[in-house]
């Protein structure tokens, strides 16, 4: 167990955002958090990466020790890729920051972008330098939302190869998505959420067993769409 | 926080527009407020007949030639004359309003002033159309007027003074090219007491006494008609004394706002526009992540702001010091009053940035707050009601545009204590900063 949360509560004035929600993941373990709009993926993704922090309940870690890769990618347009990654490398006082950005480059395999300025990159190669920033510091776990969101079908493609390669590797992966068909491919796990409740966690093949057959769903997303209403959601 | 700053300036650096937009603009501004402030209104243009025919202008008084073009060249030194050949011409431009005004000086001017008797009469007309300019013109030609008339009686007053003083002690005088030796009483009392001393006791003796006393006595009297004349010559003189505020040239003030101006625009602008930038490249979450503090980062964005505008506003006194006369061993003030405007300013900025949470945003509210401040700092007392000019005080209290611009000019100027605008400055960085640090809680 690498990663462990309990009964994170978080409200915005009168509204609860999450209400007691608890996860764990393994080393290496792809998790997909999926639920409709306003479920509380964001909130629970941002307390977890330390940005925000939970009315109640406890987080396994300390926020310095989880990779964060926000939605819109927070590197800087005007500097270099390179410069990017030397910058964050050095906030984070990484051993060998000139090293850990050349293993960077190779990982993502922007080498031949390094001295571009991030401004004039694809919005793919934009969210693989935003990727290569919250991997710098060799985080256990990477926390991404929404990676794949704004890319084109070849990107997102790409996208995934990468992060599977990453998980291939021991790196604990939790993700948001809308993409229910996504998490479905690249999940070991899917968490769903809805109005800040957890409603399930298990592999999409358990999410499908428990809709059962009566719901005749077609596929995982007829699947999710049919537990949500069963749940009165 | 070191490499946060080398990231800033490598984004300034790459942004060379906009970095020279922010250089260029506040200075512009600065030059063209202190340049409005030292310089006044343009001379009016103002026709000017003169009907004296040439060669006449002079006339003699007590022996002494006074020339009236002398008196005209001190109006020449407020207006701008055209000069024209006849009334008509003069009347004809202020009507079509090509000047604001005429001056007719009329061909008898020089014989009235040479009878004595009367006085001269010039004639001023006016162009009404403008009634500020019209104000000005008048003002002016009447207080040339005045000028010029006072030179004259103090002419006349000192002729007066030494025909008064060749009666008393006698001498020499030039009347219509012959020499007239004038007696005195001074001399007269001395021949009299010498033909006393021949006549013996009696009635005789007694009278020639009397004059002899009637001479002295004139005598001294006259001794402080000088005085006497010289205070009828200019009875009401001016003795200037300054009561609150410093002895700053009005040059040396507007090189002061100059600098307090462009000071303002390049640290708030700066300081609102990086730090509303990082949340703009969504970095302030991952950077409050243990990377830095919020307090650091706003620290660090101050001190960017601050060091990039007093380097500017330095290099703008050097500049200005070149063609103005500035005390260059007061320079070690400059830098502290520079120093702790830039934090004031600074404080503001990031309070701005951290309150818009966005570039243009925080640009805009930058300038909508920036050039007021500096109009309200401005505003002299007696130029509103002074329950409005209270208020104006207290706003202007409250943002660093004053407390710099006093800090500034006695750091420039002398006119002053330097303690009072620092600590109001230092004050409100920390309110400003604290303001600038709760924005932070909703910035991400």
């Amino acid at each position: 167990m690498v990663l462990a949360a309990e009964g994170l509560t978080k409200r915005f004035g009168t509204r609860e955002a999450l209400r007691s929600v608890s996860l764990e993941a393994d080393r290496g373990e792809l998790v997909a958090i999926i639920g409709p709009n306003g479920a509380g993926k964001t909130t629970l993704l941002s307390i977890l990466a330390g940005l925000q922090r939970a009315d109640a309940g406890r987080v396994s870690h300390a926020p310095e020790e989880v990779g964060w890769v926000p939605q819109q990618a927070a590197v800087y347009g005007k500097l270099t890729v390179r410069e990017n990654l030397e910058l964050f490398a050095r906030l984070e006082k990484v051993g060998d920051p000139a090293a850990t950005v050349e293993r960077m480059l190779d990982l993502t395999g922007l080498g031949e972008r390094a001295d571009d300025q991030v401004g004039r990159l694809s919005s793919g190669n934009r969210q693989r330098v935003n990727i290569a920033v919250g991997l710098l510091g060799q985080p256990e776990v990477l926390l991404l939302d929404e990676p794949s969101a704004a890319l084109d079908p070849r990107q997102r493609a790409r996208l995934w190869e990468f992060i599977l390669a990453l998980a291939g590797q021991g790196t604990t992966v939790l993700y948001s998505t809308h993409d229910v068909q996504e998490a479905e491919r690249h999940a070991n796990r899917v968490v769903v959420l809805a109005d800040g409740e957890l409603l399930f966690s298990g592999s999409p093949g358990e999410l499908e067993s428990t809709v059962g057959e009566a719901s005749a769903a077609r596929d995982f997303e007829s699947a999710f769409v049919s537990f949500l209403h069963q749940r009165g959601h | 926080m070191l490499w946060l700053l080398l990231k800033d300036l490598k984004v300034l650096k790459r942004s060379p527009l906009l970095v020279a937009l922010l250089v260029l603009y506040p200075v512009i501004v600065a030059v063209l407020i202190g340049f409005a402030l030292s310089r006044g209104p343009d001379k009016p243009e103002v026709a000017f007949y003169n009907g004296v025919p040439r060669g006449q202008s002079e006339f003699e008084l007590g022996g002494t030639k006074i020339d009236l073009s002398d008196q005209a060249d001190t109006l020449f030194d407020a207006v701008d004359p055209v000069r024209v050949n006849s009334p008509e011409e003069a009347r004809r431009l202020v009507r079509s309003g090509d000047v604001l005004g005429a001056i007719i000086i009329p061909e008898d001017i020089t014989q009235k002033l040479r009878s004595g008797i009367s006085s001269g009469e010039i004639e001023v007309l006016y162009n009404a159309e403008d009634p500020a300019k019209r104000q000005y013109v008048e003002n002016t030609v009447r207080s040339q007027v005045q000028a010029a008339n006072a030179a004259l009686t103090r002419r006349i007053a000192g002729e007066a003074v030494s025909l008064l003083e060749l009666i008393r002690s006698g001498g020499d005088y030039r009347f219509l090219g012959n020499e007239i030796d004038v007696l005195g009483l001074q001399r007269s009392a001395q021949i009299l007491r010498e033909a006393r001393a021949d006549l013996p006791p009696g009635p005789l003796r007694a009278r020639v006494d009397e004059v002899i006393r009637f001479a002295n006595l004139a005598q001294e009297n006259l001794t402080f008609s000088d005085e006497v004349l010289a205070a009828v010559g200019e009875p009401i003189k001016v003795r200037a004394q300054v009561i609150k505020g410093g002895s700053t040239s009005l040059s040396s003030f507007a090189i002061a706002l100059a600098v307090t101006v462009t000071l303002m625009f390049i640290t708030v602008l700066l300081a609102a526009g990086v730090l509303a930038g990082e949340r703009e490249e969504n970095a302030f979450g991952r950077l409050v992540r243990g990377l830095v503090s919020p307090t650091g980062l706003l620290a660090e964005k101050a001190g960017l702001a601050a060091a990039c505008s007093l380097i500017v506003a330095t290099l703008m006194l050097v500049g200005l010091g070149l063609f103005v006369e500035l005390d260059w061993s007061r320079a070690p003030l400059w830098l502290v009053a520079g120093a702790f405007g830039a934090l004031g300013f600074a404080a503001l900025g990031l309070a701005i940035g951290a309150l818009a949470r966005e570039v243009r945003t925080a640009s805009l509210l930058a300038f909508m707050l920036g050039l007021p401040l500096a109009f309200l700092a401005l505003v002299p007392s007696g130029a509103v009601a002074p329950a409005l000019y209270d208020a104006i005080r207290g706003i202007s209290a409250l943002f660093p545009f004053k407390p710099g611009l006093d800090a500034m000019d006695v750091a420039l100027n002398g006119s002053g204590g330097l303690a009072g605008p620092l600590i109001h400055l230092a004050l409100l960085a920390l309110a400003f900063g604290a303001l600038a640090r709760l924005g932070l809680r909703r910035f991400a």
